[in-house]
């Protein structure tokens, strides 16, 4: 589904991330461990085409086209979501106008907002005065009525207070298509079906309690190390910490 | 009177204190007094300026074209629209309220006013009584080059309300002219007046309105002012005189200004009675044009409360936004503050809803949109209606 080939980035004339391989497979989701200021935001904020992040070298695709020169939002309809850690106040604009438009009027607003217990903030300016428990909800509102098949995480659980993170963790889990939603289906057509993939930054580590991973990650120093069991790396940072964690891969 | 037009007269070299000098013997001072009426205007000019010529889901309106009335109807009772000329001939008392809320020499524009005055309106409602639907008043500039001068007094008596819709707009034919209008409100005590303009003009239109604002005690006037259309130069500052105590007034303002269009605009409140409030809000966007956008608020009772906001968006490469945000405070029980940004769209906020599937443009005007979207509070929602529209009606020409 995502391949990224060789890539390097440049942020503000500076290089932040080296010589990036990644592949995701449609229907895994990743997670991506690191100490602040590595590089993993700007790796999906990369993926998804902000500008700012100049990609120096290397090639991105996604579902077998080249989209290292696409245009933001030619990607977003292409099928690719971001929810954000800080996003923008945006006046005037309702919540409810903003899911409306990024479902292409497709689904109602109200519909969805119940799922996350957000019909209140639906006339509120999109990201007024919000929580940073209510930005996450916000974020995933959008994403969930945007429906993309390539979800890029940035720490959706962080700000999320206990009596809401187990909602937060499975409507993740559904956007990410791994609720198993009929029993009599076998495990293994399920997964056979899933198509939607992910990428999610994580520090504590909740979110893997919801949605489980299939690959793990470390991004030390704007490069990526190591691709095994997400449980095994997190277990292995929590003891050793990320220099010694890396260090078995190299 | 005789003294008025004295002072008029002595004033009518007199340039205003602000703008630029206008050679009011440029404009056509004659007319045909022979108008057809509504037949003759085009409905979209007039819709667009949030008139509805039948007059439907109105309480009452007034037309005047040119220098001529054309339409004066009332639909309800305690409820008053008459021309100037007749109210003045009606009432011996209005001459207890002629250039009560401003001075007559003001500048040339008023001296002007009072000594060839066309018209105007009068719009009263009685003690206690509501407008059920807004009045609607239209001035409507028809023959090129004309000079049209208006007079209007609005009086609500006390516990009154009265919501108002004034439409100013022109032929499509006409190229030029010039308004001079001459606004006197009278708010009295727990009256409530809700005044929602809509100015519609031209390229090469030149528009000076006067207005004073006279508020008593517990009175609240509201203004909302929106002028989209280009428009060559304009220049109005408004100013209400918060006499009463817990006095409110609050002026709005959605302004855009095209290439070649030039709005001086703002509003300047006194706040004198103990415990009055006020607010001036206004959105400014420049697609090329300028616009200086004023607020004066001068506190002089105790438990005042006031606040200014000016927010500007330049959308073209270059285009001029001036927010001259003016606070007074002339004892220490008062209570004001101002905030004013001037700037373009923030880059960070167009890429957020490019990154949910929106195209730039798409962003943009959905930003923008936002931008406009003022929260009036206590309006009421067939103003709201008319205000949307003229967003959305001029909202094809910015992209």
């Amino acid at each position: 589904m995502l391949i990224m080939e060789n890539v390097s980035v440049e942020v503000a004339g500076r290089e932040i991330l080296h010589d990036i391989n990644l592949e995701v497979k449609p229907g895994e989701t990743h997670v991506l461990f690191g100490p602040n200021g590595t590089g993993k935001t700007t790796l999906l904020m990369t993926i998804m085409g902000f500008s700012g992040y100049n990609i120096t070298r290397g090639k991105i695709s996604f579902n077998g086209e080249d989209i290292t020169h696409k245009s933001l939002y030619e990607r977003a309809r292409m099928g690719i979501g971001m929810s954000f850690q800080r996003p923008p106040t945006i006046r005037g604009l309702k919540t409810r106008q903003l899911v409306a438009l990024c479902a292409r009027m497709k689904k109602d607003p109200d519909e969805l907002a119940k799922r996350l217990n957000f019909t209140n903030f639906l006339d509120r300016d999109v990201n007024s005065n919000l929580s940073g428990g209510e930005i996450k909800k916000s974020e995933l509102l959008q994403l969930m009525a945007q429906d993309p098949s390539l979800v890029l995480l940035d720490e959706p659980e962080s700000g999320v207070d206990l009596e809401n993170i187990a909602l937060v963790g499975e409507v993740i889990a559904e956007l990410l298509d791994k609720t198993i939603k009929h029993f009599d289906e076998p495990m293994i057509e399920h997964k056979k079906k899933r198509k939607k993939s992910g990428i999610i930054i994580t520090h504590t580590g909740f979110i893997m309690r919801y949605v489980k991973a299939d690959v793990g990650h470390v991004l030390l120093n704007g490069r990526l190390s190591c691709a095994s069991n997400p449980e095994e790396i997190f277990a292995c940072v929590g003891k050793f910490g990320y220099e010694e964690c890396v260090r078995c891969m190299i | 009177m005789h003294d008025l037009r004295e002072r008029a007269k002595k004033a009518l070299n007199k340039k205003a204190a602000i703008g630029k000098d206008i050679d009011l013997s440029k404009y056509r001072m004659e007319t045909n007094p022979h108008k057809s009426g509504l037949a003759d205007i085009c409905e979209t000019d007039l819709l667009s300026a949030g008139i509805i010529p039948s007059g439907q889901g109105r309480s009452g309106s007034y037309i005047q074209e040119d220098h001529s009335v054309t339409h004066c109807n009332i639909t309800q009772d305690g409820v008053e629209i008459l021309s100037i000329g007749d109210a003045l001939k009606k009432y011996d008392w209005l001459k207890d309220y002629w250039w009560k809320a401003l001075e007559v020499d003001t500048d040339k524009y008023t001296a002007f006013t009072e000594l060839q005055p066309h018209q105007g309106y009068f719009m009263r409602v009685e003690a206690g009584k509501k407008t059920l639907y807004p009045l609607q008043a239209c001035l409507y500039m028809e023959e090129e080059g004309v000079l049209q001068s208006v007079h209007n007094i609005v009086i609500a008596e006390e516990g009154a309300e009265m919501n108002i819709i004034t439409g100013c707009t022109t032929a499509s034919s006409l190229h030029s002219g010039l308004h001079l209008g001459v606004s006197e409100f009278y708010v009295k005590k727990g009256a409530k007046v809700t005044f929602t303009m809509i100015h519609n003009w031209k390229e090469d239109v030149a528009v000076r309105p006067r207005t004073g604002v006279v508020v008593e005690e517990g009175g609240v006037f509201i203004s909302n002012y929106v002028s989209m259309k280009p428009v060559k130069d304009l220049q109005t500052f408004p100013t209400a005189y918060l006499n009463g105590d817990n006095a409110v007034a609050r002026f709005s303002s959605i302004l855009v200004a095209p290439e070649g269009s030039y709005l001086d605009t703002g509003a300047r409140v006194y706040l004198r009675g103990r415990g009055s409030r006020s607010e001036i809000i206004s959105r400014t966007i420049s697609s090329g044009g300028t616009i200086i956008a004023r607020g004066h608020l001068i506190g002089d009772a105790e438990d005042i409360k006031a606040h200014l906001e000016c927010q500007g968006l330049i959308l073209t490469e270059r285009g001029i936004i001036h927010a001259i945000p003016e606070l007074e405070g002339h004892l220490s029980g008062v209570d004001m503050s101002h905030e004013a940004a001037v700037g373009k769209i923030a880059q960070e906020e167009i890429e957020y809803l490019m990154a949910r599937g929106l195209s730039e443009e798409e962003a943009t005007a959905t930003i923008v949109r936002g931008f406009l979207n003022v929260e009036i509070e206590g309006l009421p929602s067939e103003l709201k209606r008319e205000i949307d529209r003229a967003i959305a009606e001029s909202e094809k020409d910015l992209f």
